[in-house]
């Protein structure tokens, strides 16, 4: 593995542009101002995580998820080359989408194997044939990238079911502009603050023809048990909209109704936190309680929208994922702005002896795996892990693929020993409304906090850095 | 808003409301234990405390004889017990949880707090001392909630759901205290001047906090008629049948403006605040405190009944 890129140190140990003001302020912060501001900002989001709710009681304090104080800084011209990239590849996902459910040119066309499709245990065959309000399927997507030089960026996962996170971005820059107000007047950072306002007008422009001038849209949570509802509730409150469980809502005639203390309150949009299998017990798994009965037969009869639209899961796909390039080739016409990680897919022959002969090197991930579980990193494995692996790849080698391991970029990060480079990766959320797409200057950057690790999860010792895009 | 945060709001206050009665019940209960038999010390206060707190079925199925440790620990702190402190605690803030943005922070805070010192509290061995402040404790929590809730809540619906749940179960556990004490008021039961009987009124007045408070509004020495009437009829009394009842009709009546509809619960609460506006006290003895209690306890039931089913489901 190559060293790694330095976001502010650059490959030749020069200060890069994006970091002049910061690194002069670091430089000149006296050493026990920045473990000062550090406390303070644990305080504060055990505070707020204390009164939203969620942090409460001793066992999940725990989960409070570290925030390191150094920002990830992005310049304007990256920024704007991201931006066009992802705006480029959710448009491509979107319109994949709508052709897997649609006409299926591009498996006509021979851009994907039919049967990564068909098999697959996102795809959900109740949708085909079935048109969707406007069209559209992923309405807020999480794109993963990571860097690994100064014009290098890769997309390394799309999320397109439920992605979560957006709520540490709008928090770590609530906290960053309270401790350090005098690095806002010193660059000048593009807002984050109305991601909330941008999703609202998404969720109101995807609502169903039928609807109002005024549509009804609700965030439906799976309950105050879910990890990530503390995000769910957040979200309700910012966009002024209810937060429901599946029991608040009922149908009739496939219509979507709340109970209020009014009576029924008719609903247009439903941005759902809930994967696909729990939505509809009626549809999908009977056990589930978490979900609304008939949910599914009102979105096909085009009465409510459901954001995202069932069924995304298909092009959240660690093996679809491979063949985005020429997705996005075959539906914009254009080569992909942003590339992918070199992929090999351990399901042909070729590459299944590569990646067994290089275990060593390389990451392997389960297909459908997410949170960076199931995943093996070559380079920091024990050969029994290494051997485990081996076998499963043998048993079932559709499972899974395999990737380089690659120089994720590091970024200055205040650490125990002081402050030192960790490795990074970036989540921008992109919105996708009838009328636009809409994308927050910026995103959720995540920190592998262990020296070394690539690993940015925060189910895996992740921490969350303020993500700032300098506007000028 | 929606049926479950009214809900929420509703059973969260009573949750609360309920932590502090108990609490209040078992304090006058430890009193009238440690007194002498000739004072009214009569051996089966633990047992009539379980009564008090409709918790004796429960109560039955877990423990064999009732005894100072094991009811204490059964109303105070046993998870077994669908309505003990530590339980009426944990669903208030469970609720709360569910339904956050609808409190203000000082409320989420109040039974957050409560909640995480209650997990501070080591019921084994607790010593009377330790288990009296503990009692003190929980008071000051229901306090620290109702403030908050009174103090810093917009005065729309989710505030009247929420005062509602106070009342209706206020007058749930004055009207409880009744229907089990009941007897010790009868006028057959009378033993003018004895002692036993004296404690046993005042038991029942320290119930509801209100022992002080007789004697401002009467001004005489205890009997049982007006300790009845204290807590059936007075509406200066904050704690009585009649003035929870004012409290219920007056936030139905918000909820029923606000939402330009009256419905069943508005009149069938009117209809029970009418009731005890036109009766006496004299005509409560005569025609049998113990079914007009009965029958207050039945209206009360279905007022939380009909309630639910009008907003709440």
């Amino acid at each position: 593995m190559a060293s790694a890129f330095d976001e502010m140190n650059g490959a030749e140990g020069e200060i890069r542009e994006a970091y002049a003001a910061l690194k002069r302020w670091l430089d000149t912060a006296p050493a026990d101002h920045l473990a000062l501001r550090r406390s303070q900002a644990e305080l504060f989001f055990r505070r707020i995580g204390i009164t939203f709710a969620v942090y409460g009681d001793a066992e999940s304090t725990e989960r409070l998820i570290p925030f390191d104080i150094i920002p990830r800084v992005l310049t304007k011209p990256e920024w704007t080359r991201l931006e066009e990239g992802l705006v480029q590849r959710v448009s491509a996902l979107n319109a994949f989408l709508a052709d897997l459910y649609g006409p299926r040119e591009c498996l006509k066309a021979g851009v994907i194997p039919e049967d990564l499709i068909y098999r697959n245990a996102g795809f959900r065959p109740e949708m085909a044939g079935r048109a969707v309000p406007h069209g559209i399927y992923c309405h807020i997507a999480g794109i993963d990238i990571v860097r690994t030089g100064p014009d290098d960026f890769h997309v390394l996962e799309d999320n397109c079911r439920t992605p979560s996170g957006v709520s540490y971005m709008l928090e770590n820059r609530e906290v960053m502009m309270r401790l350090f107000p005098e690095l806002f007047s010193d660059n000048r950072v593009a807002p984050v603050e109305n991601y909330p306002d941008s999703l609202l007008a998404t969720l109101r422009s995807v609502a169903p023809r039928t609807a109002g001038s005024d549509p009804v849209c609700v965030l439906l949570t799976p309950g105050q048990y879910n990890s990530a509802f503390y995000e769910h509730s957040f979200l309700a409150d910012k966009l002024g909209i209810e937060l429901v469980e599946g029991s608040d809502l009922f149908v009739r005639d496939d219509v979507v109704y709340m109970r209020t203390t009014e009576g029924p309150k008719r609903v247009d949009v439903i941005y759902r936190r809930i994967d696909d299998d729990f939505l509809d017990p009626l549809a999908f798994r009977p056990d589930s309680v978490l979900g609304v009965p008939g949910v599914v037969s009102a979105y096909q009869a085009g009465n409510v929208t459901l954001c995202n639209a069932i069924g995304t899961g298909v092009a959240d796909d660690k093996a679809v994922y491979s063949y985005m390039p020429e997705i996005v080739r075959f539906f914009s016409g254009k080569d992909p702005i942003l590339n992918n990680v070199p992929t090999w897919r351990c399901r042909e022959k070729d590459a299944l002896s590569y990646v067994l002969d290089h275990l060593p090197e390389l990451v392997v991930k389960e297909v459908n795996g997410s949170g960076g579980y199931g995943m093996l990193v070559g380079p920091h494995a024990t050969r029994q892990q290494i051997e485990d692996f081996r076998r499963k790849l043998k048993t079932a080698p559709d499972g899974f693929i395999a990737q380089p391991t690659l120089a994720l970029s590091t970024c200055p990060t205040f650490v125990a020993s002081g402050v030192a480079p960790r490795h990074v990766d970036l989540r921008p959320f992109v919105l996708t409304g009838s009328d636009r797409i809409r994308i927050v200057p910026g995103g959720l950057t995540r920190v592998a906090l262990k020296d070394g690790s690539l690993v940015v999860n925060s189910s895996q010792g992740g921490g969350t850095k303020d993500t700032w895009v300098l506007d000028a | 808003m929606l049926s479950r945060t009214a809900d929420n709001l509703y059973w969260i206050s009573r949750y609360m409301e309920r932590a502090e009665f108990l609490a209040r019940i078992l304090d006058a209960t430890a009193r009238l234990a440690t007194l002498p038999a000739a004072y009214g010390g009569a051996g089966n206060e633990w047992e009539s405390v379980l009564l008090t707190a409709g918790a004796a079925e429960g109560f039955a199925a877990l423990y064999d004889k009732p005894t100072e440790r094991n009811v204490t620990e059964f109303l105070a702190f046993s998870p077994e017990n669908p309505s003990s402190i530590r339980t009426c605690f944990e669903r208030a803030r469970s609720n709360a949880r569910a339904v956050r943005t609808a409190l203000t922070g000082e409320m989420w805070e109040a039974i957050n707090g409560a909640y995480l010192e209650l997990g501070r509290y080591e019921p084994k061995n607790m010593t009377r001392e330790e288990f009296a402040r503990f009692l003190e404790w929980v008071k000051s929590a229901s306090l620290a909630f109702d403030g908050s809730a009174y103090r810093t809540m917009l005065r729309n619906d989710a505030y009247w759901f929420s005062r509602l749940g106070v009342y209706i179960e206020r007058a749930d556990n004055t009207a409880r205290i009744l229907d089990v004490k009941y007897h010790v008021l009868l006028p057959e039961n009378e033993r003018i001047g004895g002692s036993l009987d004296y404690f046993q009124w005042s038991t029942v007045l320290r119930e509801v906090s209100a022992l002080t408070a007789y004697h401002w509004v009467y001004r005489q020495s205890l009997q049982p008629w007006l300790v009845a009437d204290l807590l059936i009829l007075n509406r200066q009394m904050p704690r009585s049948l009649a003035s929870s009842y004012e409290n219920i009709v007056r936030f139905l009546d918000d909820i029923g403006s606000a939402y330009g509809r009256q419905g069943v619960s508005q009149r069938f609460s009117r209809n029970v605040l009418t009731r005890l506006e036109n009766t006496r006290i004299e005509d409560v003895f005569r025609s049998g405190l113990h079914e007009f209690i009965s029958g207050f306890i039945a209206d009360n039931t279905k007022l939380g009944s009909v309630i639910a089913d009008q907003y709440l489901l």
